[in-house]
This record gives C-alpha cells, structure tokens and sequence, in this order.
C-alpha cells in the first residue's frame, strides 16, 4: 500500500509587520511546516506501522527554501519526498486551487498511490480546497475535515472508516471506498516530534525535485486566475477599552471590571 | 450568463442560518449582473426547505429530492447538471464543513476558477473582486477574478439573512443520480463532547488558548478560575493537544457560550473560535499582541504577557499564583 501527503511550507507573520505592495515584507515571516499537515503525515506513519510494506510518499510544491519543512516529514516517518519546482510556478503570485490541485494531481498519476491525506487548510492562505480539488482532479474519492480514521480496516478491508467533524459537536461516520484523498483535521492524533535520530536519517532518504516538465505540465497550465490586488491590515472595529498599565496595574483594573460585571464576589 | 446559483445548507433536517445569507450575498450579485437569483437545495425535506429559502428578491428555487442526509457525491452530480441547465455566471456556497467537502470538487468539475471563505464580494465589469483575509485574519487580500463562470463560496455571519416573503417558482429538478459514482456512504451521525461539565451554563468563562505554550502551565489559569468562581474553557489547540476535554472547546466545531464575561488569555480570534463566543454578554481579551483579531470583538482589551497578569489577577482576589 502506498500513502501520499500533501504538505506545505506556511508563512507566519509576527506581531509586527509591513505590507509592501501585495505582500507582507519578507523580513516579518518566519516559515513551518502547515499545522495540519503534520497531523496528515503523523496519520500517515500511524497507517505505516499499522501495516506490512506501507510506503509513505511526502509531497509539496515549493522553492528550495521548503525542503527544511519536507524534511521534517522525512524526520516523522515518510520514506521519501517529491519536491515539485519551476521558475513558471515561482513568477506566479497566489497559485490557485486548480494549478495546485494539477501539479499534485501530476504526481499522483506517476506514484498512483492507495490513499492521499491532505491538511483541511493552511495556515497561510486558509483555501481549505487542495485536497478535495485533488481528488476530483484525479477521480479519487475523498472526505473533508476527518478527525478520525480507522487505520486496521484501511490496512484489511481497503475501505477508510472515517469521522468528518461538522460544526456544533456533531461527526459524520463515513465509509469511503479507496483511491481516496482524505483532508485531515488538527486533533486527529498527537502528531510526534522528530527525533535526533529520524532526523540523521531524513538526510539520507531519497528527495526528488520535479519541474513542470518531468511531471509533463504545460507552462500555460500554471498561470493563476486569481489575481491579488490588494493587502492591508483590516481596519479595526475595536471599541475596546484598554486597561494600561503595568501588569500589577492592569490586573487591578481588570479585577475592578470582573467586580462590576458581578461575576466575582469581593 | 448572468445568474447566480446559491446552494442552500442542512443537516438533519434544519436549514442553516448560513443558507439565508447566501440569498443576500447572491442578491447582491444577480444585481450588480443584472440576473435572476437561482437557489438549489438538495436531499432532505427539500419542499419545506424551498418554502424557508423563499424570501424577497429569490426567482427560482431548484429541488432535488435524493437521500436525506448531505453526500457530497450527490452534490457534485446534482450541481453540475444544474450548472449544465441553468449556466449560471455564479454559483455561491457555504464555506461551512460540508461546503468544504462539495464546493472544491464542483468547481473543478466545471472548470471554475474557485475563491473560497469570502467576506465580501464585488461585482463590476465583468471582473469579480473577492475579500478574503490571510494569516489568521490579520491581514485583508482582495482577489479579483478576471473571467467567470464563478464559484465562490463565503464565510457565515458575513451576510445578513435575506427577508420578506418571496413569490419565487420552486420546480423539482431531476437528475439521473449515478449510484456507481457515489462512493461513500455516510453511516450516521454521532453528538460528542458531553461529559462532566456544560461550559454554556457558565457565567463566566475563563478561556484559554495556544499562548499558555505548556500543559504544565494550564495550572495557572485553573487557579486562576479557581479564586474567582468561574468556569475554564478553551481554544482548539488545547483540546487537540489533549491538554482539556472536547466538551471545554469554544467554536465552530466545539461549544457556543454566551457568558456574562468571557476572558480570552492567548486566544488570537480565529474566526473558528470566534463563531463560538462572539454573543458573550462581555469580553475580556488579554495578549501579547495588540494586533490580535480578538481585540476587535473585545470591550475590555489588555495588552500584555499572560504569565505576568495572570499571577497578578490571582494574587487580586487574595490567591497564590502556582510557580510555572
Ligand atoms: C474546520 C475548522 C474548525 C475549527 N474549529 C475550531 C473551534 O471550534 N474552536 C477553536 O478555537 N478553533 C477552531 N479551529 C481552529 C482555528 O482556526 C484556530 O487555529 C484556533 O482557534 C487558534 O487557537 P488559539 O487562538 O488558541 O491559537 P493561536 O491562533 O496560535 O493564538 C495564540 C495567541 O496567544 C497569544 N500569546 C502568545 N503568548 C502569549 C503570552 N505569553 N501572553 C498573552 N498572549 C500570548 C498570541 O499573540 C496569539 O494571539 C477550527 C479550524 C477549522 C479549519
């Protein structure tokens, strides 16, 4: 059995930052591996020592800067990586759902794997659409925002048992029938550290770097149809009264307001 | 092409408040188009649904009557006939849980350039101009789209619900469901995060979130409900961790509360979160960073180190602050 992920490099901003233009200034971002992304692969591994001869195949689209983050995959447990890179894919700005879910699809086709997991969304952008755009681009079957997933009947009956976490407390119990793309949800698992050792051993484990050309994408498959035509720090709506002070002194007048609002005695 | 398609949302039976919204948000657009308002509600009780969706400004209303539950299999069948019959220049969906498991796949089908999560829409010369936010709502993007057929689909509370008593044609839809194409198969349904305590009985929450970094540290909030008599609840991350029960979760997929006073220590408002608390009676928000989305639905805001004005607030109300 193989089992593909997704993952992506994530921009995250710091608490102070500027925009230029269209963008926050790169000296404001730091880069990590998507928060559900790691649930994804941890879920992944869990599947691969669940099984016999379960191959773990990490894949992102990203510039050299991002094979830190893949490797981290590599250090959790994936036996390989595929990077997928191109100067066209670098010249565009916002990549859409669709080239996103083209490219992937690409290597789906080339390593036709049994399942595919996939982050519910990024922390960056927050789409939340590649994975099922995915699968429909492949002719997958698929489920969104699964929070459980039952690894020994994927491993004995090739069918994923799964829980799709709607809104208000309430999970969806589903069966859904393999090739599959399955967008994980954070709290899915507790997802590992990277150990010293794993980490050794990503160095060594195989990294492919794909162009549009070795996955036979056109060019013109990329260009984006969004365009981005403006940025900029939300005006605030705030009416908040702000309690100054050092902290001893903003804890007093927050207790005088908790003592107002009756809801703690003297 | 200068309709709109709006794809109505249900579960077991209710119609979302969602769905209401979407006849606003598409009114606009039909009208900014020069269209008619179209909207599509598939499996369940359809006719009843029909009759909640026909409000003022809706033309048509489309009802599929297949399986009663949501299957996004069924969805992506019934929308592209749909989109096949009507041509509508813009199909709008939720972004709600279920709108995340069709809406991608329809407008692949269909070959429509998808934006996802919008909070506002625009609509003019042919381009259609999509706000939506980035990194955890700190920042607005607007995305045009240059060229439709459009699929969007748009954020819950962003709309107010559409109104008035409408006088729109509701025709059943027919489609020739492929069974083979339907390949998974929803089982049932499960209510989770019961337990020992119901954090929407509250009258004063304090909620903690990502910002307390530790398990270890979560000591100095429990005493901190401890002194004053309230009740401790959280963001995600804290459940996912495993570091609090499922049932103190506030947010979209956890609790709604409605306290007298919410106290958010290291909660950023995500909008997730924020879907969950945003009808508190007030709202505290205490954090490192003044630009914190959470600050926008706060009245009290306090900008600070939540392990320097949390032992301080315990030590108010004469208790001992835990070393952590
Ligand atoms: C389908 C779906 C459903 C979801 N459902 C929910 C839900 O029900 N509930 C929910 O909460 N989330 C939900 N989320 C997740 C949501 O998007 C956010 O990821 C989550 O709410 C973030 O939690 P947080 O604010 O605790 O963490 P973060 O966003 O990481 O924020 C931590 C905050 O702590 C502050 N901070 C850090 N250190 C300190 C300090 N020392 N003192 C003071 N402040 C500090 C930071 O400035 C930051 O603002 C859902 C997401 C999806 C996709």
């Amino acid at each position: 059995m193989k089992v593909l992920v997704t993952v992506k490099e994530v921009a995250t901003v710091e608490d102070d930052f500027e925009i230029s233009g269209t963008e926050i200034e790169e000296t404001y971002l730091d880069y990590d591996l998507n928060e559900w992304d790691d649930y994804a692969v941890e879920e992944a591994v869990q599947l691969a020592e669940a099984g016999d001869d379960v191959e773990v195949v990490a894949v992102t689209i990203g510039p050299e800067r991002s094979e830190e983050t893949i490797r981290m995959a590599l250090a959790k447990g994936a036996d390989r990586a595929v990077r997928v890179w191109d100067d066209a894919i670098a010249d565009v700005e916002l990549l859409d759902v669709e080239t996103k879910a083209r490219l992937l699809g690409a290597v789906v086709e080339a390593e036709n794997p049994d399942l595919v997991f996939s982050g519910v969304q990024a922390n960056d952008d927050s789409f939340g659409a590649t994975g099922v755009a995915l699968a429909e681009t492949v002719g997958f079957e698929w489920a969104a925002v699964v929070n459980a997933l039952d690894t020994e009947k994927v491993v004995d009956e090739s069918v994923a048992s799964v829980r799709r976490e709607l809104e208000g407390g309430i999970e969806e119990l589903t069966d859904v029938e393999l090739p599959a793309v399955l967008a994980i949800q954070t709290g899915i698992n507790e997802p590992r550290y990277a150990s010293l050792r794993g980490i050794r051993q990503a160095q060594s484990k195989p990294l492919d770097v794909q162009s549009l050309a070795d996955l036979g994408v056109g060019a013109e498959d990329v260009a984006s149809s969004l365009d981005v035509t403006a940025m900029y720090e939300p005006e605030t709506e705030s009416e908040a009264q702000y309690l100054d002070g050092d902290a001893s002194e903003q804890a007093g007048k927050l207790a005088d307001v908790l003592r107002e609002k009756g809801v703690v005695g003297e | 092409m200068t309709d709109v398609l709006v794809v109505a949302d249900h579960r077991r039976g209710d119609l979302r408040d969602v769905s209401l919204e979407l006849l606003s948000a598409g009114g606009d657009l039909a009208d900014a188009a020069g269209g008619d308002l179209h909207a599509a509600v598939i499996s369940g009780n359809v006719e009843s649904f029909a009759e909640d969706l026909d409000r003022e400004g809706v033309d048509q209303i489309h009802t599929v009557a297949y399986g009663e539950e949501f299957n996004h299999d069924v969805y992506v069948q019934a929308l592209t006939a749909l989109a096949a019959d009507l041509a509508p220049e813009f199909i709008v969906v939720p972004n709600s849980v279920n709108g995340l498991d069709y809406a991608p796949a329809v407008a692949t089908r269909l070959d429509r350039p998808y934006v996802s999560d919008a909070v506002d829409l625009d609509y003019s010369e042919g381009t259609l101009e999509v706000t939506r936010e980035m990194y955890g709502s700190k920042v607005e993007t607007t995305v045009d789209v240059a060229e439709g057929p459009f699929a969007v689909s748009i954020r819950g509370g962003e709309w107010p619900p559409a109104e008035g008593i409408g006088d729109a044609e509701v025709s059943e839809f027919d489609v020739d469901v492929d069974e083979d194409a339907v390949r998974s198969n929803v089982k049932g349904f499960e209510e989770v995060g019961g337990g020992d305590v119901d954090i929407s009985d509250a009258e004063f929450l304090v909620s903690i979130g990502r910002g307390i970094e530790e398990e270890e540290n979560l000591e100095l909030v429990e005493k901190l409900a401890d002194v004053t008599g309230a009740t401790l609840s959280s963001s995600r991350p804290i459940v996912d961790n495993g570091w609090l029960a499922k049932n103190r979760q506030v947010g979209q997929s956890g609790k709604q509360v409605t306290p007298d006073v919410y106290l958010a220590i290291g909660i950023s408002g995500a909008v997730q979160h924020v879907a969950g608390m945003k009808a508190s009676e007030t709202i505290i928000a205490v954090n490192t960073d003044p630009n914190a989305p959470i600050f926008d639905i706060a009245d009290y805001g306090v900008v600070g180190d939540l392990f320097d004005v949390v032992p301080a607030l315990i030590e108010e109300f004469g208790g001992e602050p835990p070393s952590v």
